[in-house]
């Protein structure tokens, strides 16, 4: 066994959640600086030069990439050879709580969501996804996620009859009806098969898959570029003012399902798409 | 890249008639902030006969939700936050004179309706850049519903805030017809 004390996740929780909001990843800055060549409108040019300048200053300052610092969202592999000396729960939420204060970062979760809606203050409870794995290590995956983009999220019930070309449809409706509303240049991760519950939160992890890697299933990568192609033939553009770059990537992941079903979860993800890593 | 024109507010009916779909311009000048509490608020006080807390005839109201401020700076990231969100609340203000928002993505037939019917402006702000605009941002005080938190009305002073005129006073809205001049089939 090897021990690790909750203090160590609290630290690693607090470092990538500060990481995320301030840093954006070298493929999503690629996909921006490229779109930015190759787009046709003027006006979406200027935006994407604006994400550019933003991301600049964000990493230079103490002013995070966007406002919306979105909820706390962890995928934690966790090797079954460690020894946790503390509160498990408690360590990763002091460490969202520790970054989402001390990093003058929006905290955006409230208490109930019909009735009190109060703001919880620092920004917890975090949403904690975690695998039992063989090892020693743990390893963190985590996600500010913003509502602008997670609210034009869909989840489909689709028959198993409707195929890959009902699936890349979905899809495509899914970011047509978005429009400019989930801040464009978008991301899009999809996850087909498992139950409701495993496609949305596989299409969430999905988006955090980096962009200009393909599904290694070729059959699945051929759906990923359709899709993106006839996305980014809608004409919706950056900040949805018209343009080519509606979306940078669609990144598809597959579940076994049920022989009656076939689920499919669109997640979509702004272009401030922040995710940091990192091990214990 | 056309030549910029900076406003000031308050916005005076003339300005507003001249603004037209797809122009950059630049704000300058005092602006409130308001997002969905807020703004449930300001119609329940309406709704109950009662006065509301800031003065919105003439005004522009920026629908964000900043991130703290941090120390050294005027105001935190400020982004717009999706503007739908307000679409039930917002022809009762433009009914009382509100002259401006901004925001992003999409609005109501009902709000366009009545920005033409009243006279009003929708400009988008470009979502997700909210530390370039958290430098137009000179200063900031809360002026009322402090218990909200991110969710409270600010009064900004601005210098040369970046927006699109989106959808202007005569309903020329841009989300309509850029598009499709770059759709493909």
């Amino acid at each position: 066994m090897r021990e690790v004390n909750a203090k160590q996740i609290k630290e690693k929780v607090k470092e990538l959640f500060l990481t995320a909001n301030f840093h954006i990843g070298e493929d999503v800055l690629n996909a921006i600086k490229e779109a930015s060549v190759k787009e046709n409108s003027e006006t979406g040019k200027n935006v994407l030069n604006m994400i550019l300048d933003n991301y600049k200053i964000a990493a230079n300052e103490v002013l995070a990439i966007c406002q919306d610092t979105g909820l706390a969202i962890l995928f934690i592999k966790l090797g079954q050879e460690v020894h946790i000396n503390g509160n498990w729960e408690e360590a990763i939420n002091e460490g969202v709580k520790e970054a989402y204060v001390e990093g003058y970062l929006r905290k955006s979760s409230v208490t109930d969501p019909v009735f009190d809606r109060k703001n919880t203050k620092t920004n917890c409870p975090a949403i904690i996804y975690t695998d039992i794995v063989p090892g020693d290590k743990i390893e963190f995956l985590v996600t500010p996620k913003g509502f602008g983009s997670e609210n034009m999220s869909r989840l489909a019930m689709m028959k198993p009859a409707d195929g890959s070309e009902g699936i890349v449809n979905f899809i495509v409706e899914t970011v047509k009806i978005a429009g400019p509303n989930p801040c464009p240049p978008t991301i899009i991760g999809v996850c087909v098969g498992g139950t409701t519950d495993q496609a949305s939160v596989m299409a969430k992890k999905a988006t955090l898959r980096k962009v200009g890697e393909h599904n290694p299933d070729p059959r699945y990568s051929d759906m990923e570029r359709q899709a993106l192609e006839k996305i980014n033939n809608l004409g919706i553009g950056p900040a949805g003012l018209g343009g080519n770059t509606t979306s940078l990537w669609v990144n598809i992941d597959y579940k076994p399902t049920h022989i009656a079903g076939m689920p499919v979860a669109v997640n979509v993800c702004c272009h401030a798409a922040r995710h940091a890593s990192g091990v214990i | 890249m056309e030549k910029v024109k900076n406003i000031k507010t308050p916005l005076s009916d003339k300005l507003i008639q001249n603004l037209k779909a797809g122009e950059n311009v630049t704000i300058s000048g005092y602006i409130y902030t308001g997002r969905d509490a807020a703004h449930k608020r300001l119609i329940d006080l309406l709704k109950e006969g009662k006065k509301l807390p800031i003065e919105i005839n003439g005004q522009i109201i920026y629908y964000v939700g900043p991130a703290p401020t941090p120390p050294g700076y005027k105001c935190g990231s400020a982004g717009p936050t999706t503007s739908y969100r307000m679409d039930p609340y917002t022809p009762t203000l433009l009914d009382l004179g509100l002259k401006g928002m901004i925001g992003k993505g999409l609005r109501s037939k009902e709000v366009i309706e009545s920005m033409k019917k009243n006279g009003a402006v929708y400009f988008a702000a470009i979502g997700g850049v909210a530390a370039v605009i958290a430098k137009s941002i000179k200063s900031s005080e809360v002026v009322a519903y402090e218990d909200l938190g991110p969710e409270a009305i600010h009064k900004y002073y601005v210098e040369d805030f970046p927006v699109i005129v989106c959808i202007d006073a005569k309903g020329n809205n841009l989300y309509e017809s850029e598009p499709p001049k770059y759709k493909k089939k």
